[in-house]
């Protein structure tokens, strides 16, 4: 470069042709008097500049501290002179010399990626550090009455019991088949779900929504669980730096699933209570253009409907305006509807794939996740499904399957349940009354203690209004009252922050992991904690 | 004139060096600055013009059908984009490996129903053992899936609730159990260092992301499983660099060429974050012997990175040599292990891959706490995990099924590689694996990739027979290919030997 440099003078005076050498040597010159030069004017310090900038950035990838790397100057050893990058330590003494590394037992440790540090250091946020605290002491009526009791976690075991008695008559005949046949579970299946299995799931989501609208199985992609199907969404939507838009409060998993390995942003639209939580249309505008601003690209909206945590429903109206910003953003729509299934108001739920199929919407843009997990009560059997109307997301997604399939036994076992329609619908009926039925418990018990809850219409859960008794109107008092709840009442619950409310105070309780039986408990241990907090203030 | 005109004073050897070079600087990142916000709000929506009013009145209230009349008129540019990285993954498959599997599935060989069909050799699948296993499971099936709960009752809680995503203990004990009894008793794993996953394909992706960055490379020693290309490569952005092993060392990696393909990739600004070694051997079907262990220990050592090493295929051993696991090595002496990490599975050893269970065993705790947190991508369905508890737990039954299936291997194996031996066709001396890797360089027409090709394609298109080339093992001589033959039954490998007779014979008499 620095040749480049010196020679610059010589070689452009002659291609110059200059009247005065002044200007051939001097080119910004040539800019000020508006005459020629301009260009060599800017190119070549720019070159130059960039020169410097490469070597610059050569030479730091090749120290890792230092400027000057190249010599290594004491140790010699036999089969290499570089040293590897970051590990200035001599290899002859790095074998006994086991504690060189800040405090490190080991030897130089080897480098891990930056990505894995931060997911291994990542503090845990009140939601996963109450879902621990539950499993180091869970509350049990018998064996551990001052356990905590689990109203953190969304799942639903109120309607375990038809799941047994089908699978203690089924399971054998169902995993092996009638003719025994070992060579459907035990060899190598198609990555992305057997086609029976997603045949059988296509129409338990027709069913699940009311048979409103058919699925085409060949547009599923199935995999380990609700989890990696977000996960292999964002995978195939977004790039590293661009974002999703997503109403809060929304699920606290999301930032994993979204965020974790894909290196895709969130964005979150704030829903406010005086909108009922509902995503308003300004809001998601004001988000998508600041977004814009700060130089993200947005590349989708995720909803979950019925949402979580909130429990209310997306209605039509909301979701055509929806897809209207999506196309008119050019961007896609992901609607997570997991929940569409454990519906328990009178409001109708609508799923998007209803809305695109009665009118002429651009399909390629909407992608649709859902699972087992909820609906059927089983998240242990990680069953999650994609289902897209996008050829290339479908071709990605499919490839991508390899890496979260479903264990075949299980699909063989699920493709027979789902298969009994009796079953099904016996167990579709009974799971929703009894979710209505613990929910009007659970938010009538609520009632009588005088805290409200959003009205909802779907989910294992209530939103629940607490803002009335934490002590300073914000993240802090919300969470204090959570630590309250935790410690002294014995309740684990998810605060609003966790789900990323913008208001303090709301709080998601998940009554589904309960017996009718247990609700005055939670009920006298809530009591005792807002006695508490009324008392203080 | 100094001022007005910075550049002089560089000439001139006095000052204004630095306005000189910053000013146009600013000048063209400003131009770029410039130019890059013109680009990039995306292709301005048509109905543009009416946008101004589309922001001044709440967009609900906007007539729906206005909107949606642009859709005709924005036709195929408005085409929603999806990302970089699906768009290459979704393209067609170019890897002859994958090109075989989608033909075999499309026209599969079966002796009575489908005997023109293409017979199944670049799979590596065992079926040799499945009637043990299904006997096993249907005596046992029942209790398996239900009988989780330590009372013996019957327990639903312990399949359909959420389980830990990293498996549950039970399992995680069995395994760790049967890890040590599949390589001999010779050592012991520790259940808590264990993190389960659904197949060795996301514990090999999921060690990726954990242990490189986007851009960092791994070296793998060719001829390597290709598979690989995608567990690494879909994802995380990690490249893999090819070590090349040659035949004449019997495809056994050299510290040399190690040390070579690392400084090369250091020269060329890549940082190699480890070596992803495969033992036994996938596809060459050898093992690793200890002293090779050693030196490969201390050449990561040396160069501060990691060891992976899929022992996967550590219980299919079927020759006189014995294997040694890297933990074995990391048991008896004093070497820093936090840089050892091991996958497993049961897809090969107890041919269960429709089971999809691998395993990452790791002695680096950082690794231990984030896979386990990535875990939940790649969870194992619950009711598997209890039917693996149960299975595994009867020791009698895996003692007995594991030295069954080393002599059906065995067995099949010679049979296999004598039937080609007749025909002229040499193997690699292996001595575990569902394959051999058979020379067929001499069939060859033109000593190349091509050539190579078009004899894969002449077993695939006339002989029927689908196998896995060389080339898309990335090995270095043309000429070879992996042949599975555990698929097969006796009466399979003489159809298979007639048919690569005919190919060698049409492959001789033009030349």
């Amino acid at each position: 470069m620095k040749k480049d440099q010196e020679s610059t003078p010589s070689s452009t005076s002659t291609g110059g042709g200059a009247t005065t050498a002044m200007r051939v040597i001097v080119p910004l010159q040539g800019v000020v008097q508006g005459r020629g030069g301009l260009i060599l004017g800017s190119v070549i310090p720019c070159a130059l500049f960039y020169f410097f900038q490469l070597y610059l950035k050569r030479n730091r990838s090749k120290g890792g501290s230092g400027e000057n790397s190249p010599p290594p100057p004491p140790a010699r050893s036999p089969s290499g002179t570089h040293l590897q990058e970051s590990s200035p330590l001599q290899r002859v003494q790095s074998r006994s010399l086991l504690s060189p590394r800040g405090g490190g037992s080991s030897g130089p440790a080897p480098l891990l990626a930056s990505r894995a540090d931060s997911i291994a250091k990542q503090a845990d946020g009140p939601y996963y550090v109450g879902l621990k605290r539950v499993s180091e002491d869970p509350y049990d009526g018998s064996s551990n009455p001052d356990g905590v009791i689990q109203l953190g976690l969304a799942e639903n075991r109120l309607s375990l019991d038809l799941v047994q008695e089908w699978l203690a008559e089924n399971a054998k005949e169902s995993i092996l088949g009638q003719d025994m046949s070992i060579s459907g579970i035990a060899t190598y299946q198609p990555f992305d779900g057997l086609m029976e299995l997603k045949v059988a799931i296509a129409g338990f989501m027709s069913q699940v929504m009311d048979k409103s609208v058919s699925f085409n199985p060949s547009q599923i992609v199935l995999t380990a669980g609700a989890t990696p199907a977000i996960e292999i969404l964002s995978f195939c939507l977004a790039d590293p730096g661009n974002a999703f838009l997503v109403p809060s409060p929304y699920y606290p998993d999301l930032d994993r699933d979204v965020k974790w390995r894909t290196g895709v942003e969130i964005i979150p639209i704030p829903c406010r209570s005086a909108d009922n939580f509902c995503l308003s249309t300004t809001a998601l505008d004001r988000t998508f253009n600041q977004a814009r601003k700060r130089g993200l690209k947005v590349r989708g909206i995720i909803i979950s409907n019925p949402s979580n945590p909130v429990g209310n429903l997306f209605n039509r109206e909301t979701l055509y305006s929806l897809l209207d910003f999506a196309t008119e953003k050019n961007i896609h729509l992901i609607s997570n509807e997991i929940l569409a299934g454990s519906t328990h108001g009178s409001e109708d739920f609508v799923s998007l794939a209803e809305i695109i199929d009665s009118e002429d919407f651009d399909r390629t843009r909407v992608h649709i996740v859902y699972g087992l997990s909820k609906d059927l009560s089983l998240p242990g059997f990680r069953v999650g499904v994609i289902y897209t109307f996008n050829e290339n997301v479908l071709a990605a997604a499919k490839k991508l399957a390899r890496f979260s399939s479903i264990s075949a036994p299980s699909q063989r076992l699920l493709i027979s349940m789902l298969a009994d329609t009796k079953f099904i619908h016996l167990f579709m009926k009974n799971n929703r009354e009894r979710l209505e039925r613990m929910y009007n418990a659970f938010v009538t018990g609520l009632k009588q203690l005088g805290i409200e809850c959003m009205k909802s219409n779907g989910g294992f859960y209530c939103w629940m209004d607490m803002s009335g008794l934490i002590r300073s109107y914000n993240e802090k008092g919300e969470l204090e009252l959570w630590d309250k709840l935790l410690s002294v009442g014995k309740v684990n619950v998810t605060p609003g922050s966790s789900c990323h409310c913008i208001e303090p105070g709301w709080f998601r309780l998940c009554f589904t992991t309960l017996s009718e039986n247990d609700i005055p408990v939670v009920m006298d241990r809530i009591r005792k904690v807002s006695e508490i907090c009324k008392s203080r203030s | 004139m100094r001022l007005v005109v910075p550049l002089q004073g560089v000439v001139q050897g006095r000052g204004g060096l630095i306005l000189g070079s910053l000013i146009p600087c600013a000048l063209y990142y400003f131009l770029q600055f410039y130019l890059k916000r013109r680009r990039s709000p995306p292709p301005p929506p048509p109905s543009s013009p009416r946008s101004p009013s589309t922001s001044s009145v709440n967009l609900a209230d906007l007539p729906r059908s206005s909107s949606r009349l642009s859709l005709s008129t924005r036709g195929s540019i408005g085409r929603v984009h999806v990302s970089a990285r699906a768009s290459s993954i979704a393209k067609p498959n170019t890897s002859p490996y994958y090109i075989g599997l989608d033909r075999v599935r499309g026209d599969p060989y079966d002796p009575v129903q489908n005997p023109g069909g293409i017979i199944q050799l670049g799979l590596a699948e065992n079926r040799l053992t499945l009637d043990l296993i299904e006997e096993w499971l249907s005596k046992h099936m029942n209790e398996a899936v239900l009988l989780g709960g330590v009372d013996g009752g019957l327990s639903i809680s312990g399949i359909a609730p959420y389980q830990p995503s990293d498996g549950l203990m039970e399992l995680k004990v069995v395994m760790a159990g049967f890890m040590t009894q599949v390589m001999g008793g010779t050592v012991s794993f520790n259940p808590s260092q264990l993190v389960l996953t659904c197949g060795a394909t996301p514990a090999v992706e999921i060690l990726s992301f954990c242990l490189a960055d986007q851009g960092n490379a791994f070296l793998v020693p060719t001829p390597y499983y290709p598979g690989f290309d995608r567990d690494i490569k879909f994802r995380t952005g990690v490249e893999l660099i090819p070590v090349h092993c040659r035949s004449s060392e019997n495809f056994v990696p050299s510290i040399a060429a190690l040390d070579q393909a690392f400084n090369q990739a250091k020269k060329r600004g890549q940082k190699v974050r480890g070596i992803l070694i495969t033992n036994p051997s996938n596809p060459v079907g050898n093992l690793l012997s200890r002293e090779i262990l050693y030196n490969l220990l201390d050449f990561a050592r040396e160069r501060n990175i990691h060891i992976i090493s899929d022992e996967i295929y550590a219980g299919s051993v079927y020759g006189d040599e014995e294997f040694v696991s890297m933990a074995e090595i990391l048991d008896s002496e004093d070497f820093d292990k936090d840089r050892v990490h091991i996958v497993y599975g049961v897809s090969k050893d107890l041919s269960l891959p429709g089971f999809r269970v691998g395993a990452i065993y790791s002695f680096n705790e950082y690794v231990l706490a984030s896979s386990k947190k990535l875990a939940r991508f790649s969870s194992i369905s619950a009711p598997t995990q209890r039917i693996l508890v149960s299975l595994l737990s009867d020791s009698g039954f895996v003692q007995d099924y594991l030295q069954t299936n080393k002599q059906r291997i065995r067995r099949l194996h010679d049979l296999f590689v004598l039937g080609l031996e007749q025909l002229g066709i040499e193997s690699t001396k292996s001595s575990a694996g569902f394959y051999c890797w058979v020379n067929m360089s001499r069939l060859i027409s033109p000593y190349n990739e091509k050539g190579e090709l078009e004899l894969w394609e002449k077993l695939l298109d006339i002989a029927k027979i689908n196998v896995t080339p060389g080339s898309a093992c990335h090995c270095i001589e043309p000429g070879w290919f992996r042949c599975c033959f555990t698929t097969l039954d006796d009466t399979d490998v003489g159809v298979v030997v007639d048919r690569i007779r005919n190919i060698v014979e049409t492959c001789k008499s033009p030349a």
